[in-house]
């Protein structure tokens, strides 16, 4: 049976494409949301470690099925492994499930700051990196940032915290009390003359949206609520999506390319279904939102004859920018037991590291770290100490709870030659060519992670630990493990970047883009509320030019 | 290092693990050639006990990788996740036990525990002699083994390991786990 043509199609079912689902479904165009996974199920899961976003050593509790989706790791040194998404980081994967990452993720909420948005101008030109402004500023994301908050729930205060943007309304909710050693190390802070404050968090601390209130269960970073009170799309904008009677959400289905007609428009794509029969589907227009991997895959896998090298990048331009964020830190000792393991552990952020130090390009917020469960601890352990035996074993019993650490997302320096291709060879259980992701990294990373290690050192000494070391990161292969973006880059010049600044394609009057793959620079922080603000901005601009 | 050896000997490892895994091991005795593994063989398993004990003894702490299951562990998830690593083992422990032979002119499990211990050590730092190792990395393969066992050990029992939450209870970690009700500041 043929399926019905219908307004809208939305690729990717995440925390851009839920919001943008949700937008155009209830004012009134009719939309197919397309997700490659399915509704996530708590008891598939648990509170399974070994399983949870953070290991995913027995595989991907949140898809994707690691056989059915290898990729391509190129090395540094040109070597090419074939990756899955068992081998975590270097597999470079998001979540696919309705909701996508923000089923499993911490929840942090933050909104970018205004400078994260003119690094060039800010900073001026970093020699070796594509480090660019964006096309829109912080003033044009507020009210979208605002609308996120509100429609989604945020739970915050940041009246402590001087270096944010203007906001005009406060959060929905009140903020999370600190857990013990966000409490012990917060205050460590203050006494340094840093300003801590609570980190917003997309977790009800009061019953909003008809859910519950957080129950601190522990392992919640990495695993889906048990109780339903952590905020995604998945519990929020895309059941309104489906209420509104316009929003098709179609699980399990995988896009393999998007189509065009002779006018140089797209109008629809061929998917894969459930029980993998190729089909079509039409549109008048197309919004991408498969995260910055596998939106600049779809692209360079859909070739027609204006754009022979993948839809948008007649200027070689899709795929490039991969960004992420270089996690940098330190770990400190207690003679006490410090950890209470609440859920989800980290309780208390700072940003007096973003944008305010002499000598550095962009930084980072750095905040008490999420839980780490038995596995993850084990595998964390300061220099020269024993990783086995009874050594290890001593370790273990003795600092499971008396161990913490401050860690913080630094942004990476866009770097052109940091990049998504797809592979010639390796095709994925469809037959689509996969994702290949190579790069170098900006030696500037390192240097911004060094810095922050030092300060989170500082702070766990003046909070009393007695032993202290760092986790200093930044190095190694291609950045981009975790919060990636960047790979369809927003700009003003056809010839620099994929989309304008309303999130369109070049060139292409009915194709957009609304994901993390838009940003020009990852910012110092958590990017989910930005993704999220930045589906309400595109599809406010959809829904505009629709009207008129 | 501890001085009472979790296991000496194949019959006593048998019997033990009898004791200690309970249940599906009560079998009919005509069953002769039953094992309790998918994918090792009884004499991989019987190395592999002994490898793990090492990486994680037990002691005065709590037990160790024995009694928590973890061979089970890795076996099962050999047989179901760990694909692209039957090979490392089969060949891997190959070695292990040759290396062994050709150093000390016995198997591993006629070592005493010191010099078990040594002998993982030489392993970790890469000092083992490289003729038996051409396919696979010694030092490799005995950081995959040190992976493999803390998540057996640490990891929810379902999988294999861990048995009745014992690791969680030798790190004050509560349970068994019931939701909204673990929560506490001390």
């Amino acid at each position: 049976m043929r399926n019905q043509h219908v307004n809208a199609i939305v690729i990717g079912a995440g925390a851009g494409g839920g919001v943008v689902a949700k937008e155009l479904a209830v004012s009134g165009l009719s939309v197919v949301l397309f997700e490659r996974g399915g509704w996530p199920v708590f008891d598939k899961h648990s509170n399974d470690e070994l399983l949870s976003q953070r290991t995913m050593v027995l595989g991907a509790a949140f898809g994707p099925e690691a056989e059915k989706n290898p990729r391509v790791y190129i090395h540094a040194d040109g070597r090419r492994t074939i990756t899955t998404s068992r081998d975590g980081w270097m597999h470079h994967h998001i979540a696919a499930c309705v909701g996508s990452g923000t089923v499993s993720y911490g929840g942090m909420a933050w909104r970018f700051m205004p400078e994260d948005f003119k690094m060039r101008s800010t900073y001026g030109e970093v020699d070796g990196s594509a480090l660019e402004d964006w096309p829109i500023s912080y003033d044009d994301l507020e009210h979208w940032y605002e609308k996120a908050e509100w429609e989604l729930g945020v739970a915050g205060d940041d009246s402590e915290n001087p270096f944010g943007g203007h906001r005009k309304k406060p959060y929905p909710m009140p903020p999370f009390r600190y857990d013990k050693d966000g409490e012990i190390i917060s205050a460590a802070a203050k006494r340094l003359g840093l300003h801590p404050f609570p980190i917003p968090m997309l977790r009800n601390s009061i019953p909003y949206n008809n859910r519950p209130a957080c129950i601190m269960n522990r392992t919640c970073v990495g695993h889906q609520c048990p109780v339903d009170a952590k905020n995604g799309t998945q519990n929020t904008v895309i059941p309104t999506a489906i209420a509104s009677g316009n929003c098709e959400l179609r699980i399990y289905c995988k896009v393999a390319e998007i189509l065009s007609d002779e006018q140089n428009r797209v109008k629809g794509v061929r998917y894969f279904d459930a029980r993998d029969r190729e089909r079509i589907q039409t549109a008048d227009m197309v919004i991408v939102a498969a995260s910055a991997s596998e939106t600049a895959r779809l692209l360079l896998n859909s070739k027609t004859r204006y754009y022979p090298h993948g839809l948008g990048n007649n200027h070689d331009q899709v795929g490039r920018y991969w960004q992420g964020h270089a996690y940098t830190g330190a770990f400190g000792l207690f003679d006490f037991d410090i950890k209470s393991y609440t859920g989800p552990g980290a309780t208390f952020g700072l940003c007096d590291f973003v944008h305010n130090v002499d000598g550095m390009i962009g930084g980072g917020m750095i905040a008490n770290e999420f839980n780490r469960m038995p596995y993850l601890f084990s595998q964390t352990r300061p220099p020269g100490e024993a990783r086995w035996g009874k050594g290890h074993k001593e370790f273990q019993v003795k600092n499971f709870r008396r161990m913490s650490e401050l860690h913080g997302p630094v942004q990476e320096m866009p770097m052109y030659d940091a990049r998504v291709m797809v592979d010639d060879k390796v095709k994925d259980h469809w037959g689509i060519p996969v994702a290949a992701i190579t790069g170098t990294r900006h030696p500037v990373d390192h240097e911004n992670c060094k810095f922050l290690s030092a300060r989170a050192e500082e702070i766990l000494k003046e909070a009393g630990a007695y032993r202290t070391w760092q986790s200093v990161g930044g190095r190694g292969d291609t950045g981009g493990f975790q919060h990636q973006c960047g790979t369809t880059r927003m700009g003003h010049d056809p010839e620099k970047s994929v989309v304008d600044k309303h999130g369109k394609v070049h060139g292409i009057d009915n194709l957009y883009v609304a994901d993390g793959s838009l940003m020009v620079t990852g910012g110092g922080f958590n990017p989910v509320l930005t993704i999220n603000a930045l589906g309400y901005y595109v599809a406010n601009e959809i829904v505009k030019s629709w009207n008129s | 290092m501890n001085s009472t050896l979790p296991i000496q000997h194949r019959r006593e490892f048998l019997k033990k693990s009898i004791l200690a895994f309970g249940g599906v091991l009560m079998l009919p005795s005509c069953l002769k050639n039953y094992t309790p593994f998918v994918f090792l063989t009884p004499d991989e398993a019987l190395l592999l006990v002994q490898i793990c004990e090492q990486i994680i003894p037990a002691d005065s702490n709590g037990p160790g990788a024995t009694q928590a299951g973890v061979v089970y562990y890795i076996d099962k998830q050999l047989h179901e996740v760990f694909h692209d690593q039957q090979l490392t083992y089969r060949n891997g422990l190959k070695a292990f036990e040759e290396t062994c032979k050709g150093l000390h002119q016995k198997g591993f499990e006629e070592l005493s525990w010191d010099e078990q211990h040594a002998f993982l050590t030489r392993m970790e730092q890469n000092q083992l002699p490289g003729q038996y190792w051409e396919e696979h990395s010694a030092q490799g393969f005995f950081n995959t083994m040190i992976r493999h066992t803390m998540q057996g050990f640490y990891g929810s029992p379902r999988h294999g390991g861990n048995k009745d939450y014992m690791s969680y209870r030798m790190i004050r970690l509560d349970y068994p786990y019931v939701i909204g009700r673990n929560l506490y500041r001390d």
